[in-house]
């Protein structure tokens, strides 16, 4: 292991000024860290101090994390940015990553998909998004009582419908979910996440090469016929959406299930009228905020933001859990409320990077949650809360199981 | 009150068409936006001016007759 994190390193003196890592622990597995609503009450812009020795920037309040992120003289480019966590500088994106590329690199790659993920188009997938869930949920009824929730229903879910999506055989799910741990470690090893990724590469070679001769009616194969795409730019391509698709959705439907099993009120509302769960949805998408880091951008020429200057090379951490916990947006925002409007959260980002999956994100959650409570009435967790093995130590943060009983 | 749309800062992320789908649409093929008014309509009002503050890339905007 190169990287570490060097938190200890630095003196615990108590001034405002003073660069400090990024506060990450969570006290309540469903809250952002309480130093992170102080820090917004306090200095809704600090600094922070990275493990390369820089001073890096945090954003706590909702208004200055749009700006950031709706601001184009912020770069997504990984490459010119020092991380809040490790020492280690990450490479330049590889083709088709375009999730950390700026216009107009991103904008060539992400308009050959956005019609493939348009409103109207996702909720053509919604019988096919109920029958995945049904099936699933019948597999978790068959696991019987102490049956993980991530294993035989999260998980699966979102596996299936991205993989169908993109035109990735189902059958290899268990080969790309392990190599996708290494890649969300928070802490990556750069030998165990470099092998991940060169595994991903030659399975996707080989299915981008078996497209090319014989196209079938899915994205990847789209994308071979109907693009001047390279190879290596198709791999790039499905290798994010593959890896985004898995990790972001399945964090979320565990970590729903959990938030409202942990919420009784908030679970008998929901239970008695179905309808409110379009609502339920976007607060917990708000309240969960399970990019629980956050998002980093760099400025590309110095900045003035918030009555500071942030000069050109710097990095910005924009914290979505401190942004979705906002009481001046959402108003009392640290508990779970259903019945909350939520809209204008930041969880699947703001700016040319928003997800480009979201309305897929949205559709399985609200058949997925729903359709578990419709068919497990008395559905409850089968462990104490504080002995649910919740991911710290992933990008993603959720829950590694979650057994339930009913 | 006039809608305007931007189709070349927009980035398909649907979040108009949420808010309002009998003034917003999608082009099936890149996913921009399209209107279907071009005009606000009065039992609208607030959904469009949702899809205005929630749009990620600000390519919605509203102007007075």
């Amino acid at each position: 292991m190169t990287t570490e994190t060097t938190r200890e390193s630095h003196p615990a003196r108590d001034t405002a000024d003073e660069p400090r890592p990024i506060p990450l622990t969570r006290s309540c597995p469903f809250a952002p860290p309480a130093e992170l609503t102080a820090l917004r009450e306090r200095e809704p812009l600090s600094r922070i101090a990275n493990p390369d020795g820089t001073t890096g920037w945090l954003v706590t309040d909702h208004a200055l994390a749009r700006k950031v992120l709706g601001d184009p003289r912020f770069s997504a480019r990984q490459e010119l940015m020092s991380s809040p966590l490790t020492a280690r500088r990450a490479e330049p994106a590889m083709p088709g990553g375009f999730l950390f590329m700026d216009p107009p690199q991103h904008t060539r790659y992400r308009k050959l998909l956005t019609g493939q993920f348009t409103v109207r188009r996702m909720r053509r997938l919604e019988a096919r998004v109920e029958e995945v869930t049904e099936r699933q949920l019948s597999l978790l009824r068959a696991q019987g009582k102490g049956a993980d929730l991530v294993e035989h229903f999260a998980l699966p879910v979102p596996s299936l419908m991205i993989c169908e999506l993109l035109g990735v055989p189902y059958e290899d799910h268990e080969f790309f979910q392990s190599r996708a741990v290494a890649i969300f470690r928070l802490v990556q090893d750069p030998e165990e996440s470099g092998a991940a990724y060169a595994a991903l590469r030659t399975y996707l070679l080989d299915l981008v090469r078996r497209r090319r001769g014989e196209p079938a009616d899915d994205i990847l194969s789209d994308l071979v016929t109907g693009s001047d795409l390279t190879d290596d730019e198709l791999i790039g391509m499905a290798l994010l959406l593959l890896l985004a698709g898995h990790e972001t959705t399945a964090n979320m439907l565990a970590m729903a299930t959990f938030a409202l099993l942990s919420h009784p009120g908030q679970l008998t509302l929901l239970r008695e009228d179905p309808s409110l769960i379009g609502g339920a949805v976007e607060e917990l998408l708000r309240y969960l905020s399970i990019m629980h880091v956050g998002l980093p951008r760099a400025a590309l020429e110095d900045v003035e933001l918030a009555d500071r200057v942030i000069a050109q090379g710097d990095t910005v951490t924009v914290s979505v859990a401190a942004a979705n916990h906002d009481p001046r947006k959402f108003g009392p925002a640290d508990g779970l409320d259903i019945t909350r409007s939520a809209t204008g959260h930041v969880a699947f980002g703001h700016g040319i990077h928003q997800c480009l999956g979201q309305q897929l994100a949205r559709i399985e959650m609200r058949i997925g949650i729903n359709g578990l409570l419709r068919e497990f009435p008395g559905l409850r967790l089968d462990v104490p809360v504080c002995e649910v093995p919740v991911r710290s130590d992933m990008g993603v943060f959720g829950v590694h199981r979650l057994p339930v009983t009913w | 009150m006039k809608i305007i749309a931007d189709a070349g800062r927009c980035i398909g992320a649907g979040q108009c068409v949420m808010a309002a789908d009998s003034v917003f649409d999608q082009s099936p093929a890149t996913g921009e936006v399209m209107l279907l008014a071009a005009r606000v309509p009065a039992d609208e009002v607030d959904a469009v001016l949702e899809a205005v503050s929630t749009c990620p890339t600000g390519a919605l905007s509203t102007a007075e007759d």
